[in-house]
């Protein structure tokens, strides 16, 4: 049944983080953006023990599982859905901020895709206890974006077969400071066992922050998302058990061969372009709301179902901008439920990332530009979000390469057929 | 709780409808277009789906329980998939019932809904749009005055589908601050209807102008009476029903292109295998389905009787830009093939062209 209600416990998350955004993100949003090598601990410090109390999954997915209600009949999961709600409440506080976020991240969706019950216990219990902490995923290197199975980071198994020893450099790692270094977490490092294997040979790893060989390299100066550290990782001849290899080390042969092996980082991306793309919009959302409000006060109002000849400039790029951002907020919407519901999402995870990366670069830039001077000055914070949104477009697989995604989906191809 | 799948009911009448579209107007389209003529037994398959009556509560001789926007829709978009002229000559009574049926007076309700659902199709239909650039529903250009228990219309309409035929038209009208709609019976004195219109798209569609000069009718006549009817409201079901009709165009013309382009080989491969192409099919696969989910939430905001303005002009604005956008790109996708009549996408774009138009021309 067509229903748009959103769930109370849903609408209470979105409130409550809202309250945050407003007393603590926003007040400091500005000073990390201008101290980039600072790390936001008041911010870490406070929400710490909410995500700890959770599991340690920022807010975790798995609330619902089982659960019933009074009649006793199973109530529809909601993980994704809240988790969407919450990604997207926090970016409207402040992106760089929520990046930052302590927990799982990447790397922690990397162990819950493809790892073993033992290992998921192994490494994720530690977001339930303690002090803060990080885990983040290092898939890129300096000559492999996109294309991911050209990576060249090699593991090789020691001569007594008890540990990996794994050689090579990874780059733009979100949060890799904080995982590799500055806390008791963990980096998931993609490498190849075979590289004559191609993309059957990619398996993720799981390195233990501090573990000899594994450095943070450089950090980044970026355009925006500055709150957050990007990182340079090189491994050499970084050893590490052999059991934090995640899911089997067998290279599996044949025709689907390359699907097998590389469907864990293919799944995790499934659960987390949703909520990238919910990033974005909650960044996209921020910039409407504060210029649509800004041109308010000053009498530029819209009004809706006026005929066009009778519309000004402004409401047309305010209604634009309006519908853009639902358009894609329905379709991130779409992929989560999906995801919910246990059914195959990799085209809407696709769809909503294509659509919100887009969206979230159109609404941003169009802010800056309606508010003159005022949106290009950094009195405001509508040019940080300008800098802030446009990763979007960029990381957890660019524009195209989901593009990509979609047409092979759409058209019955194989990643052969249509390159 | 959220969700964007239709009930099983609701699927039910989509696949129906999906049939007769698939079945019966796709392959009826091209001669309709060309000749501008639309087959009778057409019409009547279609009325036979029961979509109106169905809408129509069973006091007033309908099937139905309560009238629903997103079946509506649901249905609305599945006719365009087949063809637009066909799919809006099917819903021109919707012009007059779901008016009479919302903002109607009890009396109004009960004089006119039966005689329209309980027979065979009727042609009942209304006039909003006028002859103008700026034809503006909240600013009317034809004036209807109060004289005692009389109201004296007079103006000059456009784009009123089945007007030749029609038993009785609803008029909006200026009536001193606000647009009002006014029941005129087919006959009566000064209403003239002109010759056939001809436009660019829906050319199967028989549109005509319409002349009003010194229409006298009872006050009786004004819907809702005393306290009028609601623009707003009826709007917003124009709104969402042209949404739907958008959709359905799109999809058609998206899944054409996309065939095609993996037949059409050049350079030794589907043309389909070439990103340039497949980005474009992949852009337009993403705004037909963000405009239907706009379009779903705008209807399920009138169904549940919130003010739906915001969402269904959003959801109108976003399905008329997607329209045009979609069957642009499917002519694009042809080549010159699609700019060559025999193939359907010319005329889904003409069609398409339409939908910042039609504002008024379909209700669900």
């Amino acid at each position: 049944m067509i229903d748009f209600e959103i769930p109370t416990p849903i609408k209470r998350q979105v409130q409550f983080i809202t309250m945050l955004g407003e007393q603590v993100m926003r007040p400091v949003a500005r000073y990390y953006d201008e101290h980039e090598t600072e790390r936001p601990w008041d911010y870490i410090n406070l929400i710490w023990p909410t995500v700890r109390d959770r599991g340690g999954r920022s807010f975790s997915v798995d609330d619902t599982r089982g659960s019933v209600d009074k009649d006793g009949k199973p109530r529809p999961r909601i993980g994704y859905l809240m988790l969407a709600h919450t990604v997207e409440a926090l970016s409207w506080g402040d992106a760089g901020l929520y990046l930052c976020t302590p927990g799982g991240a990447l790397g922690g969706a990397a162990v819950d895709a493809t790892g073993t019950p033992e290992q998921k216990e192994r490494f994720l219990k530690r977001f339930g206890e303690g002090e803060p902490k990080w885990a983040a995923m290092a898939m890129t290197e300096p000559h492999a974006g996109s294309d991911t199975a050209a990576i060249r980071t090699t593991a090789r198994l020691s001569e007594d077969g008890k540990e990996w020893i794994l050689n090579g450099e990874k780059i733009f790692v979100t949060g890799g400071l904080m995982a590799a270094r500055e806390s008791p977490g963990f980096v998931v490092v993609w490498a190849t066992v075979d590289p004559s294997a191609g993309r059957a040979g990619m398996k993720p790893f799981v390195v233990e922050s501090g573990t000899p060989g594994m450095t943070v390299a450089k950090l980044e100066h970026k355009h925006g998302i500055r709150a957050s550290d990007t990182a340079a990782i090189v491994l050499s001849d970084c050893r590490i058990p052999y059991d934090n290899i995640l899911g089997s080390a067998e290279v599996a042969k044949g025709d689907d061969a390359g699907h097998k092996g590389f469907k864990g980082a293919m799944r995790t991306f499934d659960a987390t372009r949703p909520l990238v793309a919910a990033s974005a919009l909650g960044i996209a959302r921020a910039a409407l709301e504060f210029t649509a409000s800004y041109l308010k006060d000053r009498g530029v109002k819209v009004r809706y179902g006026i005929a066009p000849h009778l519309q000004t400039a402004m409401e047309r790029d305010l209604i634009q901008m309006e519908m853009q951002h639902r358009a894609a907020w329905l379709l991130v919407l779409k992929a989560v439920t999906k995801m919910d519901a246990g059914e195959d999402n990799a085209l809407e995870a696709s769809m909503s990332k294509v659509k919100a990366g887009q969206v979230a670069t159109f609404v941003s830039q169009k802010a800056v530009e309606l508010l003159g001077p005022e949106g290009y000055s950094c009195k405001l914070l509508v040019e940080k979000w300008m800098r802030d949104a446009r990763i979007n477009d960029i990381y957890e697989g660019t524009g195209q390469i989901n593009r990509l995604i979609v047409a092979r989906r759409l058209l019955g191809y194989s990643s052969r057929e249509l390159r | 709780m959220i969700s964007f799948a239709p009930s099983e009911e609701q699927q039910l009448i989509i696949d129906t409808v999906r049939r007769y579209a698939t079945d019966r107007l796709r392959p009826a389209a091209y001669d309709a277009d060309e000749t501008r003529t639309i087959p009778p037994d057409i019409v009547a398959r279609g009325w036979d789906l029961g979509l109106l009556p169905s809408a129509i509560p069973e006091q007033y001789g309908g099937f139905g329980e309560s009238h629903q926007a997103l079946t509506g829709a649901l249905a609305a978009e599945e006719l365009a998939y087949g063809d637009l002229a066909m799919a809006l000559h099917l819903m021109t009574p919707n012009l007059f019932a779901i008016p009479v049926l919302h903002c109607g007076t009890e009396e109004q309700k009960a004089k006119w809904l039966p005689r329209m659902v309980e027979g065979g199709f009727a042609p009942y239909t209304a006039a909003l749009i006028e002859p103008r650039w700026s034809s503006d529903p909240h600013t009317m250009h034809t004036v209807a005055e109060r004289e005692g228990n009389m109201y004296e219309i007079s103006g000059h309409k456009a784009l009123v589908p089945l007007a030749a035929d029609a038993q009785a038209f609803l008029v909006y009208a200026r009536d001193g601050d606000s647009t009002q709609a006014f029941i005129i019976e087919r006959g009566t004195e000064g209403l003239a209807v002109l010759e056939r219109e001809s436009y660019m798209g829906i050319r199967a569609l028989p549109t005509y102008e319409l002349r009003l000069d010194d229409v006298r009718v009872p006050v009786s006549c004004r819907l809702g009476g005393e306290q009028g009817s609601d623009l707003e409201l009826l709007l917003n079901y124009s709104r969402v029903a042209l949404a739907a009709l958008a959709v359905g165009v799109a999809r058609g013309a998206f899944e054409y292109a996309r065939d095609y382009a993996k037949q059409r080989e050049a350079f030794g491969k589907p043309i389909a295998q070439n990103q340039a192409i497949a980005f474009m099919l992949a852009e337009m696969a993403i705004e037909i389905d963000a405009a239907r989910l706009m379009m779903y939430e705008a209807a399920w905001h009138l169904d549940k009787g919130h003010n739906a303005t915001q969402t269904a002009v959003l959801a109108k604005a976003y399905a008329d830009e997607m329209a045009l956008v979609v069957t642009d790109r499917a002519v694009q996708i042809l080549g010159g093939h699609g700019y060559i009549r025999e193939h359907p996408v010319e005329r889904w774009l003409r069609n398409g062209r339409g939908f910042h138009t039609f504002l008024g021309l379909a209700m669900v």
